[in-house]
């Protein structure tokens, strides 16, 4: 499904990612762990689509197509999603009009018929009720005034209703409790197929009890440097990083 | 204030000189209006055009903006159906219209069929004949140089009386426009008086033909009375080469609550100016602003928030949206007098820069001499957040709509401080056009 070829990317004129090798197929959660500064929420970025961010060397390819020749807009389109680990405040915007807007313009560039109002009102409903959303958020500015756990929840009802072939989780986890962690761990096993893959970005394990993931990597100073099973999570979880920012230097 | 006599005259200036000595017999009112024409006129030309060293008017310097001064619109032919101007003005909104074109009533044009019994209407003219000293005492309280102008070419106009406790149902529309092929200058004046308790929606509109270098300098008095309630929206829709100035004195009484939103998309000079006098104790005040420009257009608000009474509450929102090479000035001032405790004013003002070359200079003030008061202000002026773009970008939301959808955004914390629902869309309305014709 994804397949990322010795990626080169430079942020600023300094070189974060240098030469990454990842490949992802239908079905499959993959973890992403790794040291601060490693280059996690970079490679999260630039799968997105992020500008600023230079594309130096390398491929990406997502279900056959060159990933980085297209839009942030298009990507999207084509089924990438997302999880800001900080999501932000649109002002003026209600999450109900936000979505409405993103989910039917996807539509529209995949030739879909674009969804009614009425359409439209009761998929958001039933996506905000199994995450526990109150409807009044839906009609408040988006994530104006919400606390870390609720932007995090809204990033997932997001998620929930854009249904992504693909969906980056950046650090979603950071900053929450255990109950908002369960809720966001649900909105992700809930999407789990064997048409879709996940990419979860975490700096710890403690995620990873509520998502299992089939493949575990680590990622230090810009490359994959090691990939196992979901143990290898709780080997990191017990000696911590320290090996691995030793390894890279 | 430095207004020293400058020496020499501009064209527009010369112009104005000319057309006051050559109009000024035909002008309408008798002996006594024709000496405050007189008078006033004597105001300006002691002064001149205003202009930057004058601090009121440093970023609209009419010495060099106003080129020249274009002969008085003479009156429409009202046996023919009302033009677009006046008869498309507002669709979709239930309102009595009121026409005031090329600077006069225009009563053919006009549909107060079915107004409310509270709503009284006559004739600028026909007022001041029966009413001098009212007239006399309302323009002595005028300052400005701008008004002043008005106040000698005074063309026409109405006066609107709505009676005590009336709540007139559907908005007064106040229809302005200037039609004809030729450029020409209108000075419409209207006076406006809403008794103790009463509420009513008021609305301006001005229009006139793109591309045509017309002039108009509008005046209008507004009292709102003790516990009155009134609502008023402006929409500024000159035409491309239109340059436009327009004075509103307000005076709100005590407990009455006022709300005002001033819309600008059209005319390539704007100058919007509010002087509002919070004269009677606990009223409450909301003034938004909301300027669409783009090419070299120019528009400039400039209010003086005058708090002279106890416990009045002050809010004002400007947002202007830059395209172009344009320009939006803003000059709020709030003054607290003495002995005007407990006033609580805030005044905000963004601009969103669409273009490089577009440029926004905000000037908030703060005169406040009573201790017991809550005064702030706030200015900014930025482009759109690349962050929240690829928020939305990310999302599958087309780059130009994502634009639209945070510009929109942007304009709308101003439009949403209006009360009246159908007006809200129709502005709305009007945004969503502007950024269909950028592109």
């Amino acid at each position: 499904m994804l397949e990322i070829k010795n990626l080169r990317v430079t942020v600023d004129g300094r070189e974060i990612l240098k030469g990454l090798d990842l490949s992802v197929s239908k079905g499959e959660v993959h973890a992403i762990m790794g040291p601060n500064g490693s280059g996690k929420s970079t490679l999260a970025h630039v799968l997105a689509g992020k500008e600023q961010y230079e594309v130096t060397g390398g491929s990406v390819t997502f279900e056959g197509v060159d990933l980085l020749a297209l839009a942030p807009d298009e990507r999207a389109a084509k089924g990438i999603f997302l999880a800001f680990q900080y999501p932000l405040e649109i002002p003026g915007v209600t999450t109900m009009n936000f979505l409405r807007t993103a989910l039917n313009a996807q539509r529209k560039k995949r030739h879909e018929q674009e969804l009614t109002a009425p359409e439209f009102i009761k998929r958001i409903r039933e996506a905000a009720g199994k995450l526990g959303i109150d409807q009044e958020m839906l009609r408040r500015p988006v994530n104006v005034g919400f606390s870390g756990g609720e932007k995090k929840r809204n990033e997932i009802l997001q998620m929930a209703l854009l249904e992504p072939k693909l969906a980056v989780l950046d650090e979603t986890d950071s900053g929450l409790d255990i109950d908002a962690l369960k809720v966001v761990a649900d909105g992700v096993n809930r999407l789990r197929s064997p048409e879709r893959a996940s990419i979860v970005i975490t700096h710890y394990q403690r995620l990873l009890d509520h998502i299992v993931p089939d493949i575990v990597h680590v990622l230090s100073k810009g490359r994959i440097v090691r990939t196992g099973g979901k143990e290898l999570a709780l080997e990191l979880e017990a000696k911590g990083y320290a090996g691995y920012q030793d390894e890279a230097a | 204030m430095n207004a020293e006599v400058l020496p020499i005259k501009t064209a527009a200036e010369t112009a104005l000189v000319e057309a006051f000595a050559s109009e000024k017999a035909r002008l309408p009112g008798g002996r006594e209006v024709a000496a405050r024409r007189e008078a006033a006129f004597r105001r300006f030309e002691a002064s001149g055009l205003p202009h930057r060293r004058m601090e009121e008017w440093k970023y609209t310097d009419l010495r060099t903006l106003m080129r020249d001064a274009k002969p008085l619109a003479g009156p429409p032919d009202q046996t023919r159906p009302a033009p677009p101007a006046i008869a498309d003005a507002l669709p979709g909104i239930d309102a009595h219209r009121v026409a005031i074109v090329n600077g006069a009533y225009a009563p053919a044009w006009s549909d107060l069929a079915g107004a409310d019994p509270g709503v009284a209407l006559i004739d600028l003219f026909a007022w001041i004949a029966d009413n001098l000293t009212a007239y006399q005492e309302l323009i002595a309280q005028e300052n400005d140089i701008a008004t002043a102008l008005n106040t000698a070419f005074v063309t026409g106009g109405v006066v609107l009386r709505v009676k005590k406790d009336a709540c007139i149902g559907k908005p007064i529309h106040l229809a302005y426009a200037l039609t004809g092929d030729t450029p020409a200058a209108m000075f419409p004046r209207t006076i406006v008086v809403v008794e103790p308790g009463a509420q009513v929606t008021l609305i301006e509109t001005f229009d006139g033909p793109a591309g045509l270098d017309y002039q108009v300098n509008a005046a209008l008095a507004l009292a709102v009375g003790d516990g009155a309630k009134v609502e008023r929206i402006k929409i500024g829709r000159d035409g491309t080469a239109a340059l436009h100035i327009s004075t509103v004195m307000t005076t709100i009484g005590a407990k009455a609550n006022y709300r005002e939103l001033t819309f600008t998309t059209g005319g390539a000079v704007t100058r919007n100016q509010l002087f509002l006098r919070c004269a009677g104790d606990a009223s409450n005040v909301w003034i938004g602003g909301a300027n669409l420009i783009k090419d070299r257009q120019h528009v400039d608000s400039t209010l003086v928030i005058d708090h002279a009474a106890r416990g009045c509450e002050s809010r004002e929102m400007f947002k202007s949206v830059l395209d172009g090479e344009s320009r939006a000035v803003f000059q709020g001032k709030i003054i607290v007098r003495p002995g005007a405790q407990k006033t609580d004013g805030k005044m905000m003002t963004r601009a969103l820069l669409l273009s490089d070359k577009a440029e926004a200079d905000n000037k908030p003030e703060l005169e406040i001499f009573a201790d017991d008061v809550q005064c702030g202000h706030g200015a900014t002026a930025g482009q759109l957040d690349e962050n929240l773009l690829f928020y939305l970008k990310a999302r599958g939301i087309p780059a130009k709509e994502a634009e639209a959808l945070l510009i929109q955004a942007f304009v709308g914390e101003a439009i949403d401080g209006i009360g009246h629902v159908g007006l809200r869309e129709t502005l709305n309305g009007r945004v969503a056009a502007w950024l269909e014709a950028r592109g």
